[in-house]
C-alpha cells in the first residue's frame, strides 16, 4: 500500500464496494458527470455506469428517500449528500423513515442504507456551509453514525457500513480530504472508540476534523511534561461509553473537544457520560472546547476565532491543573 | 363520557338530545358534549330506550362517568330490568407506571463512599463534621439531606466560610489512605486538592499504593536495593567492555536544520537521537535485548529501553521506554521528557521499572568522555554515552573538526560476545550517521 | 391529458363481472363498519392517539388494491386502515395494532398511522405528509435497478400536494422513468382548510403532467371507475410506460382525526356528498341489475359483523407487549457472527 489522501481512500472503499456486490450504487448531488464536490466520486461514472453512479436533481428530501426506498426494494445504496447543510433538507427521511421503520414496523422492515456527508468548516464558506451537526444525528435511535478521522478509517469503514442492516451516516470533515496517509490492510470495527495517543496526565476526546487538534495539543503538551492520552470517538453512536470512562479512569481527567457547538452538543453527552459513570476517578471538572456559538463568520481570523485550535485545548488542559 | 380525543379527560355536556323514554338506535346522535377545543355532537353505539340521564346539562363530568341509562332492546321491557350505560366506564383503572428500563440507571454496585463536592461544601459551611453522620444515600453516603437533617440552616450562623474544594478522585484516594483533607494543601486551581497533593501526603504510588515512609527513608532503602543489584551483578555477570567513538557531524547538523524550523517547545535534543538510534539498533542484535533468568536467556520481541536517571535527592533509576524501537523522534523526545518528569516526582509505575530489557546511561552532560557501566541484572547490556564534544578528526585524509560521542557497550559474556557487542556498536554509529532515517 | 380507455371492465363474462362487483362491495363494507367499530373503541379507550377513518373514501383503497398484484409495493399515510384490510393484511392484526396488542401488524409499536405488513409489501403507515413519497420512488427504483416488473403504489392526500416532496418525488420518478402508481386521495381538504385556501392550482392532475407524467383523474366514490382506471395504469406502469398519476376526487364523511368541529365546511356539503357514497352508489347498482338482493345484502353484513366481533375478541385477548422488549429494533440483532 502506498501513501493516498483521505479523498482517495473514500474512493477506492466506495469502488471496493461497487466491485463486490452489484446491489450497492452511489446516488446524489454531482456524483456522476461533475465527479463529486470533493472529487470522491471521480472516475466512477466512466467506471460503473449512469445507472450505478447517478446524479439526481437538488432534491435532497427526494433522493434520501429514495434511497431509503431502494434499500427496502433489497439495494445497498450509498447516498451521498453534498454537505451537511443541505442534509437539513432531508432530515425528515433520515429521521422518520430511515432511523424509525424497522422499530415502527415491530421488527419487519430493515433499512440498509448508508449516507455520507461532507462536514465541518475551516474553508471560509461561511455560516451556512460550516456546520458541524454530526452531534444532531448521534441524537437519533435507529442510527449509526460514523466519523472517519484517519486513512484508515476512511478506507475501511465503508464496507462493515454497507454490511450494516441498518442505516449509517458517515460524516467525513471537508478539511480532512487532501490529507495523506497509508492505509493498513485490516478491516475496522463499528463499534469502538480508538486511543490515538498514549498517555497518563489528560485525556482529549476527539473525533473527525478535531482530532488533528487534539494530537496537535497533546504534542505541545508534551513538552511541557503533561502527557495527554488521546481518544478518538469513531463512532458517534452509539457510543463507545466504555472505552472513554476507561480512559477517564486512568488519567483521571477529560477535555472533550467537538467543532458542533457548545448547548446540547456531543461534546455535552461525552461529558454527561463521563460524570455518570467516572466522577470518582476524576481530579478535575471535565471541560469542553467548542465552536463558539454564532453562526459561522466569513473572514478567517473570525472562523479561525470560532472553531477549536490547539491553543485552545492546551489552556484547557492547563486550566485543570495539569 | 367518552373519549373524543387522544387529549380530552372530561367533558360538559351541553344539550341533551334524547329523553327518559326515547328509543335509540346505533349510530344516533344523543347529546352535545362541550370539550375543551369545541363542541362534539356524542354518537351512541347501542340499541335500546333511554331510562334515565345520570348527568344533567351543565356539569362536567370526567372520561368514562356513565351519561344515562338504556334498558336494551332485547331484554324485556319490565321495570327492573338491567340498564346499560350509554359509555361504559373504562374497563381498565389506571396501570401502575412501567419500570423504567433506560431512563434510570442503576447505581454501579462498588460506587466509592465519597460524598459529592455540593455536600461536602454545604457540610462545611454549616461546620458539620462528616464523619459523625449517617449517610442514607447510596451505599451509605452522606447526602445533602443528611446534612441538612443535623444542621439546618441557621441564618447568620454559618461555618467556616472558606471553600476548600477538592476533586472527587482526590478524596476516594484520602478515604483509601486513611488521609484526612484537612490540612492538606491543595495546588488545583483556586487551592483545590487533587489527586497529587493526596499523594504528596501519602506517599503512594498511583497504582501501588506503598505504606507511607519520609523520602529520606525511601531513598536510604532505594540505595540499599540499587546496591545490592550491582554487588550481584558484578558476583554473576561476566562482563566484557567495548568502546567506539561516533562522528555526529551529521546528527548534529541536522538536528540544528530541524530544530530551527521548529518553535522551541518541539525542538529535539540530541540525547533523544541517541536514544532512537540505540533502540533500533538493539532491535537488529537479539543477543543484547532481554533477561536472563536461570541459566537461560530469553530475548525480548519489544525493546524496553531503560533510561538511567539520576533522582534530585540522590540515588539512581531506570525506568523503561516501552516499545522504544517503534517510537519516532518526536515521540522519544516526549516520552523521555514524560518520563524524566516523573521519575523526579516519584510518579512512576513500579512495572516501569522492572520490564526494562537494555539501559542506556548518559554521563555526557558530566562531562564525562566514556562510561563503563554496570549491567542491570536480569539485563544482559548495557550502553554508555560520554560527553559530545567536538574533536580533531581525520576522514579521507583530511583532518577536520568533528561532533563526537564515545559509546560503549558493557555485554554479558553468557550471552554475547565481542563480535556481537562490536556489530552492535557499529550498527549505532552507522544509524547515527544517517539522522533523517530515524 | 390522456384518460383511461373507457371502464372496459376486464372480466370476460358478466357472471365474472359480477363476482368482482359483489367482492367490491364486501371489501368496502368490511372498512366501513371495522371504522365505525373503531369509533366506538377509540370512545371507550380501547383504542387511543390519533386515529383517522376515511369514512366515505373506501372505494380508493379498494379500487387500486384489486388492481395490483401480491408483487406490488404499497406505500400509504396515516388514513390506511382501509388499505390495510383490502391489501390483505387481516383484521385481526389491524385491530390489535390499533390497540397496541403485540399481535398486531407492528406489534403495537405502530398503532393506526403506522401498519406494517412485510409480508403484503405494505410498506406503512407515514405519518409525515408526503413522507411516503420518495420511499416510493427508491422501491420502484429498486425494481427498476433489479429489472424486476413490479409497481410501487403511493397513496397520498391533496395535501402532500403542497409539500416540497411530492414534487421532487414527481420529479424523479418522471426523469428516471420509475414505476410508481402516484394515487392521489383528493378530499378536498388538508385537514380543515380546504384546498382553494392552499393551492394556487386546484387541479392537482395538472401538476402531474407538468413533470410529464401520464397524468387521470378518476371519480373516487365509483369503486369501479377507480378499479378500472387503476388496473390500466398499473398494468402501464408494469409494461415499463413510466409512472402514472392516479387523481381520486373523493369525500370522507368523518373529521379529519376521530372527533372535530367540523367547523371548516358546511353540514349540507357533507350530506350532499353522502348522496354518493361509493357503497350506497353499488349496492342500488346491483340490487337493480339484480345481482343482489337484500337477504345477500344481510349474509354480507352478518360475515362482516362476525369477522369484526372475532378481530374485536382477538385484539382484546391480546398479550402487551413485555416493557424488556422496550429497546428491542431500535437497531437491528446482532448478526449470529457478532454473537458471543
Amino acid at each position: 500500500m502506498s501513501v493516498i489522501t483521505y479523498r482517495e481512500a473514500v474512493r477506492q472503499a466506495i469502488r471496493e464496494a461497487l466491485i463486490s456486490d452489484d446491489r450497492v450504487f452511489v446516488m446524489g448531488e454531482d456524483v456522476g458527470h461533475y465527479g463529486g464536490t470533493y472529487a470522491v466520486t471521480l472516475g466512477l461514472l466512466e467506471e460503473f455506469g449512469p445507472e450505478r453512479i447517478r446524479d439526481t436533481p437538488l432534491s435532497e428530501s427526494g433522493f434520501v428517500g429514495a434511497g431509503i426506498g431502494a434499500a427496502l426494494g433489497g439495494m445497498r445504496p450509498i447516498v451521498e449528500v453534498m454537505t451537511v447543510n443541505f442534509s437539513l433538507l432531508a432530515l425528515d427521511q433520515i429521521m422518520n423513515n430511515a432511523a424509525s421503520l424497522l422499530y415502527m414496523s415491530g421488527g419487519q422492515l430493515n433499512v440498509p442504507l448508508v449516507i455520507r456527508m461532507a462536514t465541518g468548516a475551516g474553508r471560509q464558506v461561511a455560516a451556512q456551509h460550516s456546520h458541524s451537526l454530526e452531534g444532531w444525528y448521534a441524537h437519533i435511535p435507529g442510527l449509526r453514525v460514523l466519523a472517519p478521522a484517519t486513512i484508515d478509517d476512511a478506507r475501511r469503514m465503508l464496507a462493515p457500513a454497507l454490511e450494516d442492516p441498518d442505516p449509517v451516516l458517515i460524516f467525513e470533515h471537508a478539511m480532512l480530504y487532501g490529507t495523506e496517509g497509508e492505509p493498513s490492510q485490516d478491516a475496522v470495527d463499528l463499534t469502538s472508540a480508538a486511543i490515538r495517543r498514549a498517555g497518563d496526565d489528560v485525556t482529549i476526546v476527539a473525533y473527525g476534523g478535531t482530532l488533528r487538534t487534539a494530537l496537535g495539543a497533546a504534542q505541545v503538551l508534551a513538552a511541557e511534561g503533561i502527557d495527554a492520552q488521546v481518544v478518538d470517538l469513531r463512532i458517534l453512536r452509539p457510543l463507545d461509553t466504555a472505552t472513554i470512562v476507561g480512559a477517564v479512569a486512568h488519567t483521571h481527567r477529560a477535555v472533550v473537544v467537538d467543532e458542533g457547538w457548545r448547548s446540547g452538543s456531543l461534546s455535552a453527552e461525552v461529558a454527561s457520560r463521563i460524570t455518570e459513570e467516572a466522577f470518582y476517578d476524576l481530579d478535575a471538572p471535565v471541560a469542553r472546547v467548542c465552536s463558539a456559538e454564532v453562526p459561522m463568520p466569513y473572514a478567517k481570523h473570525l472562523e479561525d476565532e470560532v472553531m477549536p485550535q490547539v491553543d485552545d485545548v492546551v489552556a484547557a488542559v492547563r486550566a485543570m491543573g495539569a | 363520557m367518552p373519549s373524543l380525543g387522544a387529549d380530552m379527560d372530561a367533558g360538559t355536556i351541553t344539550k341533551w338530545l334524547v329523553h327518559p323514554g326515547d328509543r335509540v338506535h346505533r349510530g344516533d346522535i344523543v347529546a352535545v358534549v362541550q370539550t375543551d377545543k369545541s363542541d362534539i355532537e356524542v354518537e351512541i353505539f347501542e340499541e335500546g330506550t333511554v331510562d334515565e340521564l345520570a348527568v344533567p346539562e351543565g356539569v362536567r363530568v370526567s372520561v368514562g362517568t356513565v351519561l344515562a341509562h338504556l334498558t336494551s332492546a332485547s331484554a324485556s321491557n319490565t321495570s327492573g330490568s338491567p340498564a346499560t350505560p350509554v359509555t361504559p366506564a373504562t374497563s381498565a383503572s389506571p396501570a401502575p407506571p412501567p419500570a423504567s428500563s433506560s431512563a434510570v440507571r442503576p447505581a454501579p454496585a462498588n460506587l466509592p463512599l465519597v460524598e459529592s463536592p455540593l455536600v461536602r461544601r454545604l457540610a462545611q459551611r454549616r461546620g458539620v463534621d462528616l464523619a459523625t453522620v449517617t449517610g442514607t444515600g447510596v451505599g451509605g453516603t452522606v447526602t445533602r439531606g443528611d446534612v441538612e437533617a443535623v444542621a439546618p440552616f441557621t441564618p447568620g450562623v454559618t461555618g467556616s466560610t472558606a471553600r476548600q474544594s477538592s476533586s472527587p478522585y482526590a478524596r476516594r484516594l484520602a478515604r483509601d489512605a486513611g488521609i484526612d483533607l484537612e490540612g492538606v494543601v491543595g495546588s488545583g486551581p483556586g487551592g483545590s486538592v487533587l489527586a497529587r497533593d493526596v499523594r504528596g501526603v501519602a506517599a503512594v504510588a498511583p497504582e501501588k499504593p506503598a505504606p507511607a515512609s519520609t523520602p529520606e527513608e525511601r531513598r536510604r532503602s532505594m540505595q540499599r536495593a540499587i546496591g545490592a543489584l550491582m554487588a550481584r551483578s558484578k558476583r554473576e555477570v561476566p562482563h566484557y567492555y567495548l568502546d567506539t567513538t561516533i562522528d555526529l557531524s551529521a546528527a548534529a547538523s541536522w538536528l540544528e536544520r530541524t530544530n530551527a524550523e521548529r518553535p522551541v517547545a518541539d525542538r529535539l535534543v540530541m540525547a533523544s537521537l541517541l536514544l532512537c538510534a540505540t533502540a533500533r539498533a538493539v532491535a537488529r542484535v537479539p543477543e543484547m535485548n532481554g533477561h536472563y533468568v536461570d541459566g537461560e536467556f530469553s530475548p525480548s520481541a519489544a525493546v524496553n529501553l531503560g533510561v538511567a536517571i539520576s533522582q534530585r535527592r540522590g540515588g539512581l533509576i531506570a525506568p523503561a521506554l516501552r516499545d522504544a524501537e517503534q517510537l519516532s523522534l518526536d515521540e522519544m523526545m516526549s516520552r523521555l521528557n514524560d518520563l524524566v518528569r516523573r521519575a523526579r516526582n516519584g510518579l512512576l509505575r513500579s512495572s516501569e521499572l522492572s520490564d526494562s530489557t537494555i539501559t542506556v546511561t548518559n554521563l555526557g552532560d558530566l562531562g564525562v568522555d566514556r562510561v563503563f557501566g554496570v549491567i542491570y541484572p536480569p539485563q544482559v547490556a548495557l550502553v554508555g554515552f560520554g560527553r559530545v564534544h567536538d574533536r580533531p578528526w581525520a576522514t579521507q585524509g583530511l583532518l577536520g573538526v568533528h561532533t563526537c560521542v564515545v559509546a560503549t557497550l558493557s555485554g554479558d559474556h553468557r550471552v554475547s560476545d565481542g563480535m556481537r557487542g562490536g556489530r552492535f556498536l557499529t550498527e549505532i554509529a552507522r544509524l547515527l550517521r544517517e539522522p533523517e532515517e530515524l | 391529458m390522456t384518460g383511461p380507455q373507457g371502464l372496459a371492465i376486464d372480466a370476460t363474462t358478466v357472471a365474472q363481472r359480477d363476482e368482482l362487483e359483489v367482492l367490491l362491495l364486501r371489501e368496502m363494507i368490511r372498512i366501513r363498519r371495522f371504522e365505525e367499530r373503531c369509533v366506538e373503541l377509540y370512545s371507550r379507550e380501547s383504542i387511543r392517539g390519533f386515529l383517522h377513518l376515511a369514512v366515505g373514501e373506501e372505494a380508493c383503497a379498494v379500487g387500486v388494491m384489486q388492481a395490483l398484484s401480491p408483487d406490488d409495493a404499497i406505500v400509504a399515510t396515516y388514513r390506511e386502515h382501509g388499505h390495510a384490510l383490502a391489501r390483505g393484511i387481516s383484521m385481526r392484526a389491524t385491530l390489535a395494532e390499533l390497540e397496541g396488542k403485540v399481535e398486531g401488524c407492528s406489534r403495537g409499536r405502530g398503532g393506526s398511522m403506522h401498519l406494517f405488513d412485510a409480508s403484503t409489501r405494505f410498506f406503512g403507515g407515514n405519518a409525515i405528509v408526503a413522507g411516503g413519497l420518495p420511499v416510493a420512488v427508491g422501491l420502484a427504483l429498486a425494481d427498476h435497478l433489479r429489472g424486476r416488473h413490479r409497481v410501487t403504489a403511493c397513496f397520498f392526500g391533496d395535501g402532500a400536494v403542497a409539500e416540497g416532496e411530492f414534487h421532487e418525488a414527481m420529479n424523479l420518478a418522471a426523469l428516471w422513468h420509475l414505476p410508481v402508481l402516484f394515487c392521489c386521495e383528493n378530499n378536498l381538504y388538508a385537514m380543515g382548510t380546504a384546498l382553494e385556501f392552499t393551492e394556487s392550482e386546484t387541479d392537482l392532475s395538472l401538476k402531474a403532467a407538468s413533470y410529464r407524467m401520464a397524468s387521470w383523474e378518476v371519480d373516487g366514490m365509483d369503486v369501479l371507475a377507480v378499479r378500472e382506471a387503476a388496473r390500466q395504469a398499473s398494468d402501464a406502469v408494469r409494461s415499463g410506460g413510466g409512472p402514472h398519476f392516479l387523481e381520486m376526487r373523493t369525500y370522507r364523511f368523518r373529521s379529519h382525526s376521530m372527533y372535530d368541529p367540523d367547523r371548516y365546511r358546511d353540514k349540507s356539503e357533507i350530506e350532499r356528498w353522502k348522496l354518493r357514497d361509493p357503497i350506497g352508489q353499488l349496492t342500488t347498482q346491483l340490487m337493480s341489475r339484480g345481482v343482489l338482493v337484500s337477504a345477500d345484502l344481510e349474509g354480507i353484513e352478518a360475515d362482516v359483523a362476525a369477522e369484526i366481533q372475532d378481530a374485536v375478541d382477538f385484539a382484546a385477548a391480546g398479550t402487551d407487549e413485555p416493557i424488556e422488549e422496550l429497546e428491542r429494533f431500535v437497531t437491528s440483532p446482532p448478526a449470529p457472527r457478532d454473537r458471543p
